[in-house]
């Protein structure tokens, strides 16, 4: 089974130096497309491999980049999105702490397909050692010749500058994180114009998550064919894939995309610790809906997760298991989600506060039949249409999949007036 | 007042962008690395220096969770409360840390030593519990290890 993206990675968790990667084939890719390919080349290449952006939306990351205007005068823009800010997620630290230079190199091929001069790599405040990493990386690349005036000797420049964040979950969404790369409040922008149009400073501008650069230069150097021969459907490439919970391996692995989430669960998670059962998980992070045990055998890929009436997302699965309360699960979700609103629109700025307040007093033994309907009333009213981002949608996502599944126990919370879980709490 | 090093290094981070307001986050880390917060009167000569209004500056400042507009102690104490966290164990860390330093959430120690502050997921679930104390990371955590953990830090 191949893993391009993680196979290089020091089980030391140590950072892939600029030799070591380059003694296994590092920077080859930038060379070859530099020496082989057109911008449109390397675009059409990326189209070519199906390869879907793993920042949690799936979108076809070649479509993405063909959208860029190339024949406008002035700077264009690439941004590393490396916010990774959302519960449950951690799959973009292996990387960035194990293979600077794998994302480095992405990044100056995507810069190159875009024409970019300038890129960036947004970094969140909490990931020290990927920082240190990434400056180490950013020098040795410059000092290399794959970065700054004329990589390789071509007629190709481009800059790359590490941004360190203040802490805001809303800086991983992609307008919000070009408003705090221009210093202001993350709050999200209008689309359209999309910033592949009109992006930072009004340039055009792509944002990508870390993970989606990293196969850039696996898919330049070996062909779409063969990223698409790495899946087990029809979602091309390998996937990083995560558990946490009560499982006896918490983990990340890469694995072909598309396994089944009883696969992730009981062969690489080792299944669950003793004396806890499984009741559900969020496939993809905090903002995905509960799959159950029903949906053990679904495959782990956009379009299955999505059959199965959640997301992918992330791709990292958070469990629920039978001694931990499912009210006090979502209570601690909205708890996050209503605390990181940015505040822009009054569904999501009044409708997650709350939220949390219902689920709190619910938890305390003083919910009633009336909050049951004010929570299904929320999860429209913050739906999908009727807010200004994603963030208030995401966090409905986990509250109506729990309605649905575990609406027995938020039934007793109210019936026995208390929570019915032995260690509850927050 | 600024200190000389501080406008020094603002200076440099204008340069760097196509507007000044452009490094107003910029300018409000170099602040607060150097003074562990930023002041009121921090936030004026901010302003002064990016030709930006003092509310607009205090408007950015506030919006960000790790931008502290007041004093903290030595050390700060980020605590993830998110889901992980939750589900391994946080509520009996977060007891057990505000019991040994006898302070809630956004408050310093008597001595200066600590301020506790939640924190959303640090991207270490498969190591949950988590917390970070400065720029160190501490993961897989029980109750039993606060008390040294603590210690380390003077
Ligand atoms: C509230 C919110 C937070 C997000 N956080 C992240 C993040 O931390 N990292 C990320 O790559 N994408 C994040 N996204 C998705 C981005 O907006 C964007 O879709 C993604 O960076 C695009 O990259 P991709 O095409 O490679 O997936 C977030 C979206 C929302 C609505
Ligand atoms: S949905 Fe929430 S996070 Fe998004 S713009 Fe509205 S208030 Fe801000
Ligand atoms: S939930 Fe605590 S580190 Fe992710």
């Amino acid at each position: 089974m191949e893993r391009p993206l993680t196979q290089h990675i020091p089980a030391s968790g140590a950072a892939l130096h600029i030799r070591e990667y380059e003694a296994v084939g590092g920077y080859s890719a930038l060379r070859k497309v530099l020496e082989q390919f057109t911008p449109a080349e390397v675009t059409a290449h990326v189209k070519d491999a199906n390869l879907k952006g793993r920042g949690g939306a799936g979108f076809s990351t070649g479509m993405k980049w063909s959208f860029v205007p190339m024949n406008v005068p002035g700077p264009k823009y690439l941004v590393a999105n490396a916010d990774e800010m959302e519960p449950g997620t951690f799959k973009d630290r292996w990387l960035l702490e194990g293979n600077p230079h794998q994302l480095l190199e992405g990044m100056i091929i995507a810069a190159y397909a875009i024409q970019a001069t300038q890129a960036f790599v947004f970094l969140r405040w909490a990931y020290k050692q990927a920082a240190r990493e990434m400056t180490r990386a950013i020098a040795d690349a410059y000092a290399a010749g794959y970065l700054g005036k004329n990589i390789l000797g071509k007629d190709y420049s481009l800059d790359i500058q590490l941004h360190t964040g203040v802490g805001r979950y809303m800086c991983g969404e992609e307008t919000a994180l070009l408003n705090s790369l221009e210093g202001k409040r993350a709050i999200p922008r209008a689309k359209p114009p999309f910033p592949q149009v009109s992006g930072l400073f009004g340039k055009p501008t792509i944002v990508n998550n870390v993970e989606t650069l990293c196969y850039i230069p696996h898919i330049m150097n070996k062909g779409g064919d063969w990223f698409k021969s790495l899946s087990y459907t029809a979602d091309g490439g390998t996937k990083i894939y995560g558990v946490s919970g009560k499982v006896n391996k918490p983990g990340a692995w890469e694995l072909p995309m598309g396994v089944t989430m009883r696969e992730l669960l009981e062969e690489h998670a080792g299944g669950m610790k003793n004396g806890f059962r499984f009741r559900g998980a969020l496939p993809g992070g905090a903002s995905t809906d509960f799959l159950t045990t029903a949906h053990l055998d679904v495959k782990m890929d956009f379009n299955g997760v999505a059959a199965a009436g959640s997301r992918l997302g992330t791709g990292t699965m958070v469990v629920l298991d039978d001694r931990t309360c499912p009210v006090g699960f979502v209570h601690n979700l909205e708890h996050f989600f209503a605390q990181e609103s940015c505040g822009f629109c009054t569904p999501c700025r009044e409708g997650l506060p709350w939220t949390e307040k219902i689920l709190y007093a619910m938890e305390q033994g003083k919910g009633t039949e009336e909050d049951l309907q004010l929570l299904d009333m929320h999860t429209k009213l913050l739906g999908p249409g009727n807010t200004f981002c994603a963030l208030a949608p995401g966090a409905m996502e986990p509250l109506q999949s729990a309605l649905k599944y575990f609406r027995e126990d938020f039934e007793q919370h109210i019936k026995e007036k208390k929570c019915p879980y032995a260690h509850h709490s927050h | 007042m600024l200190s000389a090093l501080e406008i020094e290094k603002i200076t440099h981070e204008i340069q760097h962008v196509p507007v000044k307001k452009a490094a107003c986050i910029e300018a409000l880390k170099i602040v607060q690395a150097q003074r562990r917060w930023v002041s009121d009167e921090s936030i004026q000569d901010i302003a002064a220096i990016l030709d930006m209004s003092t509310a607009e500056v205090d408007s950015v400042a506030t919006f960000y969770n790790l931008i502290f507009r007041s004093p903290v102690g030595r050390h700060v104490i980020l605590l993830c409360d998110s889901i992980s966290c939750y589900v391994m164990g946080y509520t009996e860390l977060r007891n057990k840390l505000m019991e040994l330093l006898q302070i809630k959430y956004g408050q310093t120690t008597a001595d200066a030593r600590f301020t506790l502050l939640p924190n959303a997921c640090l991207g270490t679930c498969d190591h949950a519990p988590a917390l970070m104390i400065d720029d160190d990371l501490y993961r897989d955590l029980q109750v039993a290890d606060l008390e040294g953990i603590l210690a380390k830090y003077e």
